[in-house]
């Protein structure tokens, strides 16, 4: 049906049927709004993990979708019975950041660091790989399967901070983003080899519909709406209310002053990424039912998370997630009723926004350090 | 030179902006509970100085911090072992409230609870009304109150303070000198850098004269504050 770039839940496209479109019909406008939410909710997830990787690391995230990409894939190898590629990344990623943190701590003449690098990198990539290939050949429940995918995807997020961007910190801008495009490309050339060119949906996690005031939502979409919804909530406490949490905070609001109270950059940079792949990968299991994602899906979708994060200027964490939500709910709309335009009226909606952001906002220099 | 234990050992530092060295082979050596303070003309190197002390500043040379070399070991490692840094461009999370930077001043104490905010409050009553404003809203002598007040928070051996008293009013700078006595007092060393170097001595036990990355005079505070030369230089005739 759907191309596999096209990420539209369920909004039917009639244009091709010739039939009158009004997308404020009463009884079509609810049904597109629902759609829209749903797939805002995500896209707000994910321009909330771009802010706070930008904010705490300068680093603009590109492959955050590809996080997407690989919760859905891995969780859709696991169905199968296979042992998702996802394993064989980790462990290579392991493998350097262990070599990376063996090596640093010999050069500080730290003999026990080094020791204990190396023990705990080996222990851990021992420990993975004989629970997901378990797992894996047992056919697990789905509940295992959903925890398993995300213990695969979720380290992804600092090791690839270890291995690409922490030895790349005090680098300028530019450079990171070059870091970040590169490492799409390979994370999705990846995706190619791992899961093959086809697309994959993953079972439901909740199946009928519930009536809501006239209108009929399907329980899975209320499962995305809800458990964003948490995990937002879930991450304004954690930045509200914990001093971890305040610690990321002030490191993205002053790099000097959070060193002289004890805070490691590189700490916050790898707790910052980790953030990322949780909200990635729990993305990814999310829609995962509703679209087949397929090993390129993932960049459009962090492309629309980065519209909403642009919206809030990649500073702040409420307008991005309002913007992202305002992406899902245009772009529910304009499938309807101009389906073959979806993406070119969402992209288009960056313009007067850089526009109005570059008349109304003072202009900030690079972070002097 | 002092009967007190050291605390703080600097051996023949050097630290070079590319080719420029700023710091050329700078010895001093700050006894436990005493204020030590570092006097200068802007430029002589003061900053520099302390950046590289506290592992800012990449340096050459030996630094020995309650015994222990420090070599290989972080900025984040030595707030964590009892240094802290209070810069003069004082480096505040602006955008967080008085309290927020207070708490996380007692960060590399996460784990022993919520660190001594009475105690600073205490100390500076002021922070105490502003608690819910933004770092960024403070009056600049508030700033420095608070910047002191978040390095306390740590519970610091070792406070390294530089040019606490530049662009404030005089008496919010006879106020911050009189809480750095205070600290002294309380078991706190101190290495002082000021430009304003009669009221650093005032309340110093001991002195250094920097110029050109060197250090030209040493010697206990007081006599420094009555020897000609620094008379000449950097305390002039009046007041």
């Amino acid at each position: 049906m759907l191309g596999p770039v096209a990420f539209s839940l369920s909004a039917p496209s009639l244009a091709s049927k010739g039939l009158a479109l009004n997308i404020f019909d009463p009884a079509i406008f609810p049904i597109l709004t629902a759609d829209g939410l749903t797939n805002g909710a995500v896209y707000a997830l994910l321009s909330l993990a771009l802010v706070l990787v930008f904010a705490v690391t300068r680093v603009i995230f590109v492959p955050q979708g590809e996080f997407v990409m690989f919760g859905t894939l891995t969780l859709a190898s696991l169905q199968l019975g296979r042992v998702p590629g996802t394993l064989t990344l980790l462990l290579v990623l392991l493998a350097i950041s262990t070599v990376l943190n063996v090596v640093e701590a010999l050069r500080r003449g730290d003999g026990r660091a080094a020791g204990l690098a190396a023990g705990s990198g080996v222990a851990l990539g021992a420990g993975v790989w004989a629970l997901t290939t378990t797992l894996a050949a047992a056919k697990a429940p789905l509940l295992v399967q959903v925890l398993l995918t995300l213990l695969l995807v979720v380290p992804l997020g600092p090791l690839l901070y270890r291995v690409v961007f922490q030895p790349l910190r005090n680098a300028s801008v530019l450079v990171l983003l070059i870091a970040s495009v590169a490492l799409h490309l390979v994370l999705v050339g990846l995706g190619l080899v791992f899961f093959g060119p086809e697309g994959s949906r993953t079972p439901a996690f909740a199946e009928g519909n519930t009536a809501l005031g006239g209108v009929t939502l399907s329980n899975q979409s209320l499962l995305v709406i809800l458990v964003s919804a948490v995990l937002m909530l879930a991450l304004y406490y954690f930045f509200d209310r914990t001093l971890t949490g305040k610690a990321l905070r002030a490191t993205a609001v002053n790099r000097m002053g959070a060193r002289l109270v004890g805070i490691r950059p590189t700490a916050a940079g790898s707790l910052a990424f980790t953030v990322a792949a949780l909200i990635g990968a729990l993305s990814g299991l999310l829609i995962g039912p509703s679209i087949a994602v397929s090993y390129d899906t993932g960049f459009l979708i962090g492309l629309k998370g980065f519209v909403g994060a642009i919206i809030g200027g990649l500073v702040s964490y409420p307008v991005a997630a309002l913007g992202a939500l305002l992406v899902g709910l245009i772009e529910s709309y304009a499938s309807f009723s101009l389906s073959q335009w979806k993406e070119v009226i969402v992209f288009t909606l960056i313009l007067p926004v850089l526009l109005w952001r570059s008349l109304s906002s003072k202009h900030h220099d690079e972070e002097d350090e | 030179m002092t009967a007190v234990s050291p605390l703080l050992e600097v051996h023949d530092l050097h630290v070079s902006y590319g080719r420029v060295e700023a710091v050329q082979g700078v010895s001093l050596s700050v006894g436990a509970g005493q204020i030590v303070s570092v006097i200068g003309a802007n430029g002589a190197g003061k900053s520099t100085l302390l950046g590289a002390i506290m592992g800012a500043l990449p340096s050459r040379g030996r630094v020995e911090y309650a015994g222990r070399t420090l070599a290989h070991t972080p900025l984040e490692s030595r707030v964590a072992a009892g240094m802290t840094l209070v810069p003069e461009r004082r480096e505040l999370f602006s955008s967080m409230t008085v309290e927020d930077n207070l708490r996380l001043g007692a960060y590399t104490r996460r784990r022993e609870g919520a660190g001594d905010l009475g105690g600073v409050f205490t100390r500076f009553p002021r922070l105490e009304e502003r608690r819910k404003q933004l770092a960024g809203t403070l009056s600049g002598g508030e700033q420095q109150m608070l910047a002191i007040g978040r390095a306390l928070m740590a519970r610091p051996k070792l406070l390294l303070l530089d040019e606490p008293s530049l662009g404030l009013a005089p008496l919010i700078v006879r106020e911050i000198l009189r809480i750095v006595a205070e600290l002294r007092d309380a078991g706190v060393t101190v290495l002082l850098v000021e430009q304003n170097a009669r009221a650093a001595l005032a309340i110093s036990d001991f002195g250094y004269v920097l110029e050109g990355g060197q250090v030209r005079l040493s010697g206990p505070a007081a006599d420094l504050a009555h020897d000609p030369a620094v008379v000449a230089s950097y305390l002039g005739t009046g007041k």
